[in-house]
């Protein structure tokens, strides 16, 4: 038996009434990689946010080569060898790779940054573990790939032992995703013990020695991964199997939207569209399918009328669209479910019932003249929580109060009412509880049934297939031709997210 | 015509811009520094007006003139405290609590003065900082007495604006303090507080202000009366944007404004009256304005400029 | 230390952290009346005696509220929809400069019709100031707070300018003033041997239909959501540019009526020191209302009975008059905690 080189014991935090970890003990042994498997929404990221020192666990203490850690101490858990790699990268982007990664490793009382010596360092550990980057290009010139690996470099600069990954592959290429594991390998040889934080199945398989899964803030099983099935580790990780719900057949409508040849200016944070031709059919779910910041963003932009075209076409029902805004969007049918719930589906600080009319406060059912109707705007929200079985405490209060899923089914309810043509569901689950999950399922499937055009943006594969009539990939803001439900396998629609088939030209 | 332009070539003209750019250097770099930490500080201008008193009423009092300065310092920290506490660790409006840091600096130092001189009409006069001839570079032409025949603060500016670049670009604090205003989950990654950072950043940069303020009493004149800072903070706020955030460019941009304001000094005598007197006095507030939208699009800010930071978010 | 989100705040907590802000204010302010070596008590007693121990010292200090419920106003609204208004002085002072120019004589109408003028004037004029610097924010992305801040300045020396030239009365012995507006652009005082005058009727008006609009209209309903959230109102196709606008001809309408009041109500005339920093105090005076117009009036008239009694209780107990200014600038600051604790709760660890 290895010799134990982080051990978690009892870490429990609480944030309000909602207990993120109950009494949560790990073991990580020298050389080891273990899985932290869990749902969004399941513990892991707050784990480890308590183990590097972002927050305070409420009670329990963190190890790590035999020392009690400090807790609150980020600094302490790097001076112990703990590196870790944010799923939402720290990194300045107007600064270079070099000051991101000496940045902290030296005296701050020091006259002067030592660069040659820090470059001289990241270019020895770039070639030893082959993680080549320029450490004089500003983060802003790299790839998300690269940037990874200056995240990586970060931990290996500090000599870290233990190397701790959330949700590391979420932004990356399946080709990326290769590279990123065989740079594991290399440094689980070299003596370094890893934790991979991951909720996709195949990639825990992949990689670790061991699994944890956690679910609800507890940890609910451990397995080692080389007698683990899939199947297992899944009814582990949700309680019970994420159902995906039977789709009957309905007849295919009318085109109801269209885009052609359209293209978008360039946008930080993702991929602009490239000559783009999409059509959405009544009665038809056009599932979304691709690796994150290659252009859904702007696609989903577009449907909200939050970004116009710069150039190409969008037609509503087959005629020409001019104008283009939120408010024309809304006025033409198309409902929107935006990826952020918090920073764009609500304003967190105004009620639920403000919230909820936020769309429509203008129509003759809330306003008369300029002035508001509250007590028809009242109602209707009562009738949604009432519709939707959303949990809160009343009308009245802020919705920054209600839980994601709750949040999301007035978001969704606030779309769907006024019975939209056409509608935009930009990743309608993420972060979901299963039930939640499978009522945002069935309410897009009625709107199916009821003839409305769907459009569905998701990084979950499983959901895109399970849920989709006709498939598109997006790679570097082109799509690939689209396909049936059935038509392509899972390994095909891999190869086109990673760009393969998705041509210039196409 | 002839006469506007030989403006420019006379020595009085260049002594006088250098000595008017030296506040307004002080002060700037004090924002640029909150600023790359993040945070933007509307306390200038009341901080500049406590640190004129507070340096001011030390002189006074029967204090040394660099104790003064010391006290004016200490003074201008206090407040930068103050406006750090409310917006760091506890993140409120940057704009409000700024605002309201001006209103209390500048009413408690009003109010200081009535209480240690509660009867007098003009307020007396101290012995100020003397200019002090750098041998040998004074005797130059027109460039000598303008720069190497101030006093002692003057140097003290161009010496701060050099110190706070190296700071800034070449030490591993001046990396926290940029990587703090660029993306605070950066700086907690790597181990650092960023409350520490951009506390200590507001703290020190509102003693600069104050020793700006501290100049006009000091240096600049020798005695203190009520809105004797007359907006040059937010003035200085101006030149941060159009000094894009940097200490050399700033520079430029306090000299190239205090150039403009001594020479409308001279042309508004040139003119002898025949135009208002106040269209001169109000350029320099209209020059600020064009000087933001002008760099309005170009400028590369600081991206976390104004956005509080709590541990663990990202 | 962390801030956490925490539920609607219970009645009491809605009230007692802003009277706590308060009470922290008089603590600080009585330390600097000891300082001043003053008993706390006595001075306070003499502050409250000089802002309401009489029928004069009533109407004084509701004198003094008026144009602060004004600026109030102006900031409250601004503020809600997270435009940084501070340029309230310099919409004031252009308020009052129309005011002026058209009531000395450029029109002879009657009372009942040329007041609505000079009011519409007012408002015109003020609004239109504060277009240029939300137009610079919308489409160029400058900074407001700094534009509006820096327009106080150059509006201050455009008057000065304005009342050493064109407007200078010429019975003015050389002072730098404009001449006296005629008699029936005078408001009405409201109670005989006063200087209360119809202006302090208007402000309340003013007040009520803000709150109205606030809380009644589209357009409150559209101002409150874009500065809580600019980005999820545009997604929800508020249109976020147009309300900014709307928001700004309404805020910089407001201070100016401050500017009309103070003119055709209480001075009859313009000069530099019509207003001893209205503007600012009315960011204070918002702050306090927690930017509830209603509110506004209640803390205008908090905020000028401390002005009217320290004025007061400086000529009797010698404590310089500014700790009236010391005291608005820290109750701003207490009550932006005050209001941050009704919301967030502090974790220390």
């Amino acid at each position: 038996m290895a010799e134990t080189v982080l051990r978690l014991t009892n870490i429990t935090k609480r944030f309000g009434p909602l207990v993120a970890n109950d009494s949560i003990s790990l073991e990580l042994a020298a050389g080891e990689v273990i899985a932290l498997l869990g749902e969004n929404g399941a513990g892991k990221t707050t784990l480890m946010n308590i183990l590097f020192g972002h927050y305070v666990a409420d009670e329990g203490t963190v190890e790590a080569f035999g020392k009690l850690l400090p807790p609150g101490d980020p600094r302490a858990a790097l001076d112990a060898g703990i590196g870790m790699v944010h799923q939402h990268f720290t990194l300045a982007d107007n600064m270079t790779v070099l000051e991101n990664i000496a940045l902290g490793t030296q005296s701050p009382w020091s006259w002067k940054l030592d660069r040659s010596g820090a470059r001289a360092r990241i270019r020895k550990l770039s070639e030893d573990f082959g993680l080549a980057v320029d450490p004089d290009k500003t983060v802003a010139q790299l790839s998300v790939g690269e940037r990874q690996r200056v995240e990586i470099l970060k931990a290996l600069y500090r000599n870290a032992r233990i190397l701790i990954l959330d949700e590391p592959t979420a932004v990356l290429t399946p080709l990326e995703t290769d590279a990123l594991f065989a740079t594991l390998k290399m440094l689980v040889a070299k003596g370094m013990s890893i934790i991979f934080i991951s909720h996709k199945m195949h990639e825990v398989m992949a990689v670790s020695n061991r699994v944890m899964v956690l679910r609800g803030g507890k940890l609910v099983g451990g397995r080692e991964t080389a007698g683990a099935t899939r199947q297992e580790l899944a009814a582990l990780m949700v309680g019970q199997e994420v159902a995906f719900p039977p789709v009957e057949a309905v007849p295919r409508g009318e085109e109801l939207f269209s885009l052609e040849n359209v293209s978008t200016t360039p946008r930080a944070g993702g991929s602009a569209l490239h000559n783009v031709s999409l059509s959405l059919y009544g009665g038809v779910i056009t599932g979304l399918a691709g690796v994150s910041g290659n252009g859904q963003a702007a696609l989903a932009a577009l449907l909200s009328g939050t970004e116009k075209p710069l150039s190409g076409q969008i037609r509503i029902a087959g005629g020409e669209v001019s104008a283009w805004s939120p408010r024309e969007a809304l006025a033409r049918g198309i409902a929107r479910v935006p990826e952020d719930r918090h920073a764009v589906g609500s304003i967190g600080d105004m009620s639920v019932t403000e919230n909820v009319i936020s769309e429509r406060y203008r129509s003759e059912r809330f306003s008369r003249h300029g002035f508001m109707d509250w007590k028809a705007a009242r109602a209707f929200a009562e009738e949604l929580i009432r519709d939707y079985d959303v949990k809160c405490p009343s009308p009245d209060a802020r919705i920054r109060l209600l839980s994601g899923g709750n949040m999301q089914k007035l978001i969704l309810g606030r779309a769907l009412d006024p019975d939209p043509v056409v509608i935009l569901a930009n990743q309608p689950t993420r972060g979901l509880d299963v039930g939640a999950v499978a009522y945002v399922h069935k309410k897009l499937l009625e709107a199916r049934a009821r003839g409305a055009a769907i459009l569905l943006i998701s990084e979950d594969l499983d959901e895109i297939l399970s849920l989709s009539d006709e498939v598109r990939v997006i790679f570097k803001g082109r799509l690939s031709s689209p396909s049936q439900r059935g038509e392509r396998s899972v390994q095909e629609i891999g190869e086109l997210m990673a760009g393969h088939g998705i041509g210039e030209a196409a | 015509m002839i006469e506007a332009f030989d403006i420019l070539l006379t020595a009085s003209f260049w002594v006088a811009a250098i000595r008017i750019a030296s506040p307004l250097i002080f002060a700037t770099m004090g924002e640029l520094i909150c600023e790359r930490a993040g945070v933007l500080n509307l306390g200038i201008e009341g901080i500049m007006v406590a640190g004129a008193f507070a340096g001011w009423i030390t002189v006074y009092l029967g204090g040394d003139l660099w104790f003064g300065l010391v006290v004016a310092a200490l003074a201008g920290a206090a407040f930068g405290l103050l406006h750090a506490t409310l917006t760091v660790p506890l993140g409120l409006s940057q704009h409000v609590c700024g605002i309201g840091i001006t209103l209390l600096a500048t009413s408690l130092s009003y109010f200081t003065y009535r209480l240690v001189l509660p009867e007098v009409t003009s307020p007396p006069r101290i012995e100020p900082f003397q200019p002090l001839p750098i041998p040998g570079l004074s005797e130059i032409p027109v460039i000598g007495p303008a720069l190497f025949n101030q006093t002692p603060l003057t140097y003290l500016a161009f010496i701060t604006v050099a110190l706070v670049a190296w700071v800034l670009y070449r030490t591993p604090l001046g990396l926290a303090v940029r990587a703090a205003g660029e993306n605070p989950s950066a700086v907690e990654a790597q181990g650092i507080s960023v409350t520490a950072i951009r506390m200590g950043s507001v703290i020190v940069g509102s003693a600069l202000m104050a020793i700006g303020g501290a100049f006009l009493t000091m240096s600049a004149f020798n005695s203190f009366f009520f809105e004797m800072i007359n907006g040059r903070g937010w003035i200085c706020i101006a030149l941060v944007v159009f000094g894009s955030w940097r200490p050399g460019k700033a520079l430029l941009g306090a000299i190239l404004f205090a150039a403009f304001d001594a020479y409308q000094v001279r042309l508004q005598q040139l003119t002898g009256g025949a135009v208002p007197y106040q269209l001169f006095l109000m350029m320099p507030f209209v020059l600020s304005i064009l000087a933001l939208v002008v760099m309005a699009r170009r400028a590369t800010y600081p991206k976390a400029l104004m956005i509080p930071y709590q541990k663990g978010e990202r | 230390m962390r801030l956490e989100p925490k539920p609607a705040p219970t009645l009491v907590e809605t009230f007692a952290y802003p009277l706590g802000a308060v009470v922290v204010t008089f603590v600080i302010a009585s330390l600097l009346v000891l300082a001043a070596g003053a008993s706390p008590f006595s001075v306070f007693a003499l502050v409250a005696k000089g802002a309401a121990g009489s029928r004069f010292a009533i109407m004084e200090t509701l004198t003094r509220a008026t144009p602060l419920i004004f600026t109030g106003l102006a900031v409250a609204v601004a503020f809600r929809a997270k435009l940084w208004n501070i340029g309230a002085e310099a919409q004031l002072y252009a308020g009052a400069l129309i005011t002026v120019v058209l009531a000395t004589g450029a029109l002879p109408l009657p009372a009942p019709i040329l007041i609505p003028i000079l009011m519409i004037a007012a408002m015109a004029a003020g609004a239109l100031l504060l277009l240029g610097p939300a137009l610079l924010k919308t489409r160029l992305g400058v900074d407001e707070v700094v534009t509006t801040l820096l327009l106080n300045f150059i509006m201050l020396l455009f008057v000065s300018m304005l009342l050493e030239g064109v407007l200078k009365d010429p019975m003015g012995m050389g002072w730098p003033r404009s001449p006296k507006i005629i008699a029936d652009a005078q408001l009405p005082k409201l109670i005989a041997r006063t200087r209360l005058h119809l202006g302090f009727l208007i402000a309340i008006v003013s007040a009520v239909v803000v709150w109205i609009i606030m809380k009644k209209t589209t357009l409150g309903y559209e101002m409150r959501a874009v500065g809580h959230n600019a980005e999820a109102a545009r997604f929800a196709g508020i249109p976020v540019n147009s309300v900014l606008m709307k928001t700004a001809l309404l805020s910089g309408g407001l201070a100016a009526l401050g500017g009309f009041s103070e003119v055709t109500g209480l001075k009859s005339n313009l000069t530099l020191d019509l207003s001893p920093g209205f503007g600012y105090t009315g960011i204070v005076v918002a702050m306090l209302a927690m930017l509830n117009p209603l509110g506004v009036v209640l803390s205008a008239i908090f905020v000028a009975g401390i002005f009217v009694g320290a004025d007061a209780m400086s000529r009797t107990a010698g404590v310089p008059s500014y700790i009236a200014d010391v005291m608005v600038a820290t109750a701003l600051l207490t009550m932006v905690v005050a209001i941050m604790m009704t919301r967030f709760r502090v974790r220390w660890r």
